[in-house]
């Protein structure tokens, strides 16, 4: 059935062929029809990632698992099943995701296709670093186990492929031991960027770090920023906790890490909840607390649809990563166009990251910074604007987020596109795998 | 010691969301379906989810004639087992094409009801069980939009009222459960009125609710139905004639 496609942001949508297949041996037949195909999980690529030029296949109800060995925490499922689903299947037996982003929505296929970051990428990687071997269902009608060592180049070229190599029906995944749900969380608070940057490299050695910006302060205090430190909690120090956190419940977390604001974004309300949020923040700072590991990793997730807060012509997400020569001039450059233009988002996150695994993986070493803007007619200049800091600064910007890039910023940002085109070359020669975004970027 | 239970047509999406329900409980599982490779996905899902025992047993409902040597074949005679098998087909072929209808009726009713009557005969000589039917609403009163599939339901549901009727004197509980619309993957992608839609996992939880001596005898798994069929049922036919329902 033809249906409307978007991703996340709602911008763009385009008409694509919508099929669902009810299990995997279902999805190789699909092959056979004219055009070209893209597999979409979750859906929750901000922009044309997961539309297929002709058609689009959901994964959702390719959500079994296959295998959990309890002991060893190595899980194979297939990959339509989201996080949410996942963590609490494992959880309870002491295991939880080696990567979360920053929503429990996406798919695990999606998760390989964009080899999405977490709070901990400085250390661990992204999530493909992280795949033992996944199933690959390729133009030619083949289903393939594809292992980093089994053909290194065809795995490198699926992990942040975008779904370009073929579709993905399985995975196994090692996870990662914890004792408890709990996050013990430290906030450290910078008063302009150039010490968020300092403190995140200073506490390099925190399993997870990431910054949250207040783009409402201007001049000295710009990019005044609280820096979330985490760790998972031990048995010890979580204590009579411990035990009910693994088995978190379904309703929402009743301790939301902020007030949900009043969502008519405007330039006074959005101000208002970055100073707010800033206070709460620093009121809050160096001390450790435990919080549970949804509102430390998810905070957006407690509010559902929050993509609507943006209107109806949707939003875009910006993220780039630049590297560690380039990113303090370009990342004040960039929070200056921010603060200027007046209409600051309340989702501003400074990450540092560390190389990525495929060819395509938006992870480099540097720092990777993260804005939303509503979609206005005066937008598309001012992000003009920021890429052209980005191209400036040799930075990139995240496939799984981008809907509007040049072609220019995406082909010099990728120097592995070549080697990922060869790859594509030779397993998939006709291009049956495609979406609006790798036509629009010339893929 | 943990309880027994024989999902008839484990491939759906109602009969998954039932087994994993009962697997979260403790319970042991039976899936039974017509396609073996669906159903040890299915036990490999269950199992990996819940470490719950899980055997899986090839059946076509249609093969009423062997559905005694099926009822030998399994492990143990289930303490409960539910049916959700459903062929939700074209009234628009069925009205003129006879195999077509003769399936319809078949699959919706005569083997469903068949094998849990057999099932009942067998829970009865043990003095123990129950037995659960998944009918629909739209065997409430027959329409012109589903009457084929609306009819055998109909049958279904005064099958399992029946049998009801006979085995509750030897300890066997039967329960009839009318979900109304239900969001799977057949419904994905069309636009169903929300208040009357519910999620395969509320029809799991139906299910395993019967199991455990709750609820009525016969119910629909949304309240707000039965004061929809009940209106349904109540127009009088000179009337109801001229609607197109």
């Amino acid at each position: 059935m033809i249906e409307l496609l978007s991703g996340w942001g709602r911008f763009p949508r385009m008409p694509s062929d919508a099929l669902r297949p009810a299990q995997p041996r279902a999805v190789a037949p699909l092959l056979r029809r004219p055009g070209q195909i893209i597999a979409r999980g979750s859906a929750r690529a901000y922009g044309d990632a997961a539309i297929g030029l002709d058609t689009s296949v959901h994964t959702a109800s390719l959500d079994h698992l296959i295998a959990f060995d309890r002991a060893t925490g190595r899980l194979r499922a297939e990959a339509g099943l989201r996080l949410i689903d996942l963590i609490p299947l494992v959880l309870p037996h002491g295991w939880f995701p080696p990567v979360v982003p920053g929503t429990r929505y996406p798919s695990l296929g999606g998760m390989i296709a964009a080899d999405v970051h977490g709070k901990n990428h400085h250390l661990d990687g992204g999530f493909g670093a992280h795949i033992e071997a996944l199933t690959l269902l390729t133009a030619s009608g083949e289903v393939v186990e594809v292992t980093p060592t089994s053909d290194p180049d065809l795995f490198r070229a699926t992990v942040g492929g975008m779904g370009l190599t073929g579709i993905i029906l399985d995975c196994t995944l090692r996870l990662k031991k914890v004792e408890t749900g709990l996050i013990r969380q430290t906030t450290m608070v910078a008063n302009n960027l150039l010490e968020a940057v300092a403190i995140l490299i200073a506490a390099d050695q925190a399993p997870y770090s990431v910054a949250w910006i207040d783009c409402s302060a201007t001049g000295a205090t710009m990019g005044r920023s609280l820096v979330f430190l985490g760790e998972h909690a031990t048995a010890d120090q979580a204590g009579d906790r411990a035990a009910a956190s693994l088995t978190p419940s379904s309703k929402p977390p009743k301790a939301l890490p902020i007030d949900a604001p009043g969502f008519a974004l405007n330039r006074f309300s959005i101000k208002a909840f970055n100073r707010l949020y800033f206070s709460r923040g620093v009121k809050k700072a160096e001390q450790p607390v435990l919080v549970d590991h949804i509102p430390y990793f998810f905070p957006l997730d407690v509010i559902a649809d929050w993509n609507r807060i943006y209107g109806a012509r949707g939003f875009v997400q910006h993220q780039c990563v630049l590297p560690p020569e380039t990113a303090a001039d370009a990342l004040h450059a960039m929070m200056k166009e921010i603060t200027a233009r007046g209409l600051a988002s309340p989702l501003a996150v400074l990450k540092k990251l560390g190389p990525g695994t495929g060819m395509l993986s938006f992870p480099m070493p540097g720092y990777t910074l993260a804005l939303d803007f509503a979609v206005r007619d005066d937008l598309f200049p001012f992000l003009a604007r920021l890429d052209a800091i980005v191209a400036e600064a040799k930075g990139r910007l995240y496939l799984a987020k981008d809907s509007c890039q040049p072609r220019a910023l995406f082909q010099a940002g990728y120097p592995e596109l070549e080697a990922f085109r060869a790859v594509r070359r030779r397993i998939d020669p006709t291009q049956k795998f495609a979406s609006h975004q790798s036509r629009r970027l010339g893929l | 010691m943990p309880q027994s239970l024989l999902v008839i047509g484990a491939s759906s999406d109602i009969g998954r969301a039932a087994a994993l329900k009962f697997a979260a409980s403790g319970w042991s599982l039976m899936l039974a379906g017509r396609d073996e490779a669906g159903l040890q996905r299915e036990a490999a899902d269950i199992a990996a989810r819940h470490g719950a025992a899980v055997t899986t047993h090839v059946l076509d409902i249609l093969a009423t004639p062997d559905f005694n040597s099926f009822l030998n074949s399994l492990p143990a005679l289930p303490d409960a087992a539910v049916s959700v098998v459903g062929l939700l087909g074209d009234v628009a072929v069925s009205a003129v094409d006879a195999s077509d209808a003769s399936t319809m009726m078949r699959s919706n009713f005569e083997g469903p009801a068949i094998l849990l009557g057999e099932l009942g005969e067998r829970m009865r000589l043990r003095g123990s069980g129950t037995l659960i039917g998944v009918s629909s609403v739209a065997g409430d009163r027959g329409r012109g939009s589903n009457y084929v599939y609306g009819s055998a339901k109909a049958g279904f549901t005064a099958f399992l009222s029946g049998l009801r009727n006979r085995l509750a004197k030897h300890g066997v509980r039967v329960v009839t459960l009318k979900p109304g619309f239900v969001r799977t993957r057949m419904t994905a992608g069309m636009k169903l009125p929300p208040i009357v839609t519910a999620e395969a996992q509320e029809v799991g939880n139906a299910i395993y609710e019967a199991a455990m001596g709750q609820g009525a005898d016969s119910r629909y798994v949304r309240a707000v139905w039965w004061p929809i069929m009940t209106i349904i049922k109540s127009i009088p036919e000179p009337i109801f004639k001229r609607l197109s329902l």
